[in-house]
């Protein structure tokens, strides 16, 4: 998968795109890899299985935690929160720390995490929100979910790598 | 019987967005998430207007455990838009960052909530 070389900024550690890049391209002068054709299907019934056991996974923790129409959706907010932190902790060691491997990332990040995790639900939760006139409760979960989820994924990540002994900052910048 | 609906819904979505999302990255050559946006979007869409046709047209509600808690919740991702988010913003991309996170919210909310209101004109 190509992705644009945009001055210092470009650098091979992570992928922007997690679901997209599965390979980690170590130089990035190098010509993008062709698209395997053919022989996704293995990979293709690894993120299935993980996403079904995912999906699952969520279904349970939302009925541990039921709630009115108007009430704040704690069980999709916990939910996105830990997968967000999961993710951001799995990436560093996908990339940085393990072996490449065919399956570790299409299994747990695109199929569990991205299966458990939700973005329709978190959507809809907001609109049933704004129609049953709570629209605090609407606005708080919003920002709540971005503020969280976004922070999660930079415990997980700066865990990683103190974890595996790297550094933490890892800015786009030349000489960091 | 839930929890296998579930689990289906959850082995067609979650490759389902796999491919969707490729597909979309692979037509913009950017920094930009598309794919994921993409992904998130349109299954916001078809998440509201599945509650819609479960309330408004009588969609039974195994079929909504199917397709939106099962197939729709798979088939979107906070994780992975959460993580390219982090992502564009270590590489210093903030405009793109606060792009997507704000973009992905407001039209989110707008897909589900159009998905909703189709389901209600169609009753």
């Amino acid at each position: 998968m190509s992705r644009r070389v945009r001055g210092d900024r470009e650098e091979a550690d992570l992928p922007v795109d997690p679901d997209v890049d599965l390979r980690h391209a170590p130089d990035p002068f190098r010509t993008p890899a062709p698209p395997a054709r053919g022989r996704t299907w293995d990979v293709l019934a690894v993120i299935a299985l993980g996403g079904g056991a995912g999906a699952v996974a969520r279904y349970l923790v939302g009925q541990a935690f039921p709630g009115p129409p108007t009430g704040f959706p704690w069980g999709t907010f916990l939910i996105n929160v830990t997968g967000c932190f999961a993710l951001g902790l799995l990436m560093v060691f996908v990339l940085d720390v393990w072996p490449p491997s065919r399956y570790v990332r299409p299994f747990f990040g695109v199929g569990v995490l991205g299966g458990f995790t939700t973005f329709s639900t978190f959507s809809v939760e907001i609109v049933d929100r704004v129609s049953h006139g709570a629209g605090v409760v609407a606005g708080a979960y919003a920002a709540a979910s971005l503020v969280a989820g976004l922070v999660a994924v930079w415990c997980g990540i700066v865990l990683a790598r103190t974890l595996a002994g790297l550094p933490v900052r890892r800015g786009g910048r030349k000489g960091e | 019987m839930t929890l296998l609906l579930v689990f289906l819904g959850g082995i067609v979505g979650a490759p389902a967005r796999y491919l969707l999302d490729r597909l979309v990255q692979r037509l913009h050559d950017s920094v930009f998430p598309w794919g994921t946006l993409s992904v998130n979007l349109s299954g916001a869409f078809v998440l509201g207007l599945l509650f819609g046709a479960h309330d408004h047209l009588g969609l039974p509600t195994a079929m909504l455990t199917l397709l939106g808690t099962g197939f729709c919740g798979a088939f979107t991702t906070f994780s992975t838009f959460g993580f390219e988010t982090v992502r564009l913003l270590e590489e210093g991309s903030v405009l793109e960052a606060g792009l997507n996170a704000l973009g992905s919210l407001v039209f989110g909310v707008l897909a589900a909530a159009a998905g909703f209101a189709l389901a209600a004109l169609l009753a």
